[in-house]
């Protein structure tokens, strides 16, 4: 686990402006699918929720031409990408590579809010109880989705490896090293 | 003997986390007022943390649990069943702040070692040997206002050890002292274990200009390129005339790394970070950053380079009271 000196990574502006054709509809049952699932296997993270396991949560990634809109729906959460910043009761915005690296353990939330990389708006409670819960559930997205493809895990696990080296960006949980 | 460094666990993970990267020493807190770090989704239930003391002893690291708010009246029994909690979840001591319940614990689980919080802002010889004859504390956490020469001079006239913050934010008073936050939100760290509830927090920002509210009033503001700190009043930054400026302390952390051999010839027994709102990942730098100074002093080297200011409040550092100079 590491939080380096150097800058967060950003989406390349081509690639933003190409990926504001893509459908929202399809992506918005895909995540939706896709959070069902990490919820099954995280049933702590919506228990460490509390009163806001009912919560709106926009998460802006600001590199890219979207946002998300989360409801942890208390257990069974919702998705919804749409164009814009989003409505919700609290906004959690910055770098895409930012977000995925608070998700994976890899960066610490204070220090990216000392930095400015990082974005709270609406209701800052809400938004502490998701990030300190996401921090306890130890996730690691890729291996959510490695476990689903059978004999493809393999090759996607190095996809993964190969696209986190060649972008800096933590698609995966980074090891906790036994130092002692 | 090497210095203890105790660190802080926000949550399970983070305790794992501290394990992992060296820490001898874990402090935490139940999910509840009876913990000075009582934030959304933060903290232990108490099945959590049985699992989390019994993962720390199978690994040679010891567990603290933080029971240092002040019991409200009439409501007692719920830090009572917090301390009854932690003696049978197996805690290697307590660290207690009121004198009350230092003598409810004294009286009730005597096998339960003691720890006096820094919230009890004991700064003296004589209130720590008070504390130690009265209730059998074996430790004292300092507040952070002493300096190296005064804390050798506690340890000459104490045999009680001591534990003072090497890493992490900075409280502008003696702990335990503080109403600031109550006068914007009605709350604060000594009674309801918050300072700045994240409730009466709010942010805006307008491109680029980043205003933080504490109870609707806006603290600081801070410019497009300018580092953020927490928002608490003590942090604030406030106008007054032609002037503006941080009217209690600036936005700085605390780092003593490079003092931790002065503290050890003090006479400190362990050295404590801060910190238990943040993530596992700021437990493992700052953890693995200590471990290896004092490793290294004890095996004769130099302090290494520290690598933690990313990590710091505001992105600047200070030795804080332990080196007092003027500005």
């Amino acid at each position: 686990m590491t939080q380096s000196s150097k800058p967060i990574p950003k989406v390349p502006p081509l690639i933003a402006r190409a990926l504001r054709v893509m459908p929202l509809a399809p992506l918005s049952m895909s995540l939706t699918a896709y959070s069902k699932r990490v919820a099954t296997h995280h049933p702590s993270l919506f228990r460490r929720l509390g009163e806001h396991d009912h919560a709106r949560f926009v998460l802006d990634p600001t590199d890219l031409p979207f946002a998300i809109e989360l409801e942890p729906n208390g257990g069974v959460p919702r998705i919804k990408v749409v164009r814009g910043q989003g409505a919700g009761d609290a906004r959690i915005a910055g770098p895409i590579a930012a977000l995925l690296g608070l998700v994976h353990g890899a960066f610490d939330g204070d220090a990216l809010f000392f930095s400015r990389d990082l974005l709270i708006e609406g209701d800052t409670s809400a938004a502490l109880a998701l990030r300190n819960a996401v921090d306890d559930a130890e996730l690691d997205l890729s291996e959510e989705i490695t476990q689903l493809t059978g004999p493809l895990a393999k090759p996607l696990q190095r996809a993964f490896a190969f696209l986190e080296r060649r972008t800096g960006v933590y698609l995966t949980r980074p090891e906790e090293a036994e130092a002692w | 003997m090497v210095m203890e460094i105790v660190c802080p666990a926000g949550t399970p993970a983070a305790l794992r986390a501290a394990v992992k990267a060296g820490a001898h020493t874990i402090y935490c807190g139940f999910a509840d007022e009876t913990n000075a770090r009582n934030f959304p989704g933060l903290n232990f239930d108490r099945a959590e943390m049985r699992e989390g003391i019994a993962f720390a002893h199978g690994h040679g690291s010891k567990v603290l649990i933080a029971i240092n708010t002040f019991p409200r009246a009439g409501d007692e029994a719920i830090w009572h069943r917090a301390v009854a909690d932690a003696a049978s979840s197996g805690a290697d001591a307590v660290i207690l702040a009121d004198p009350g319940l230092l003598a409810y614990a004294a009286r009730n689980h005597p096998e339960l070692r003691r720890h006096l919080s820094v919230q009890a802002a004991a700064a003296n010889a004589d209130m720590i040997n008070f504390y130690a004859e009265t209730f059998g504390v074996k430790r004292v956490v300092l507040p952070r206002v002493l300096s190296v020469p005064e804390i050798a001079a506690i340890n000459v006239e104490t045999e009680v050890e001591t534990e003072v913050f090497v890493f992490g934010g900075l409280c502008v008073m003696a702990e335990g002292r503080c109403s600031l936050s109550s006068y914007a939100t009605g709350r604060s760290p000594n009674m309801n274990g918050v300072c700045s509830p994240a409730s009466h927090v709010e942010y805006y920002d307008d491109n680029g200009i980043l205003d933080a509210r504490l109870g609707g009033y806006t603290i600081h503001r801070v410019g497009k390129e300018e580092a953020a700190p927490y928002p608490t009043l003590c942090k604030g930054c406030f106008s007054a005339g032609d002037a503006t400026g941080h009217l209690f302390e600036d936005p700085v952390s605390l780092n003593a790394e490079q003092l931790i051999p002065q503290l050890q010839k003090a006479g400190v027994t362990a050295l404590k970070i801060e910190g238990r709102q943040r993530s596992r990942s700021y437990v493992a730098q700052v953890v693995r950053n200590f471990r290896a100074a004092v490793d290294a002093l004890e095996a004769g080297q130099p302090m290494p380079e520290g690598m933690l200011a990313r990590l710091s409040e505001g992105q600047a550092m200070t030795t804080g009271a332990y080196k007092k100079t003027w500005r």
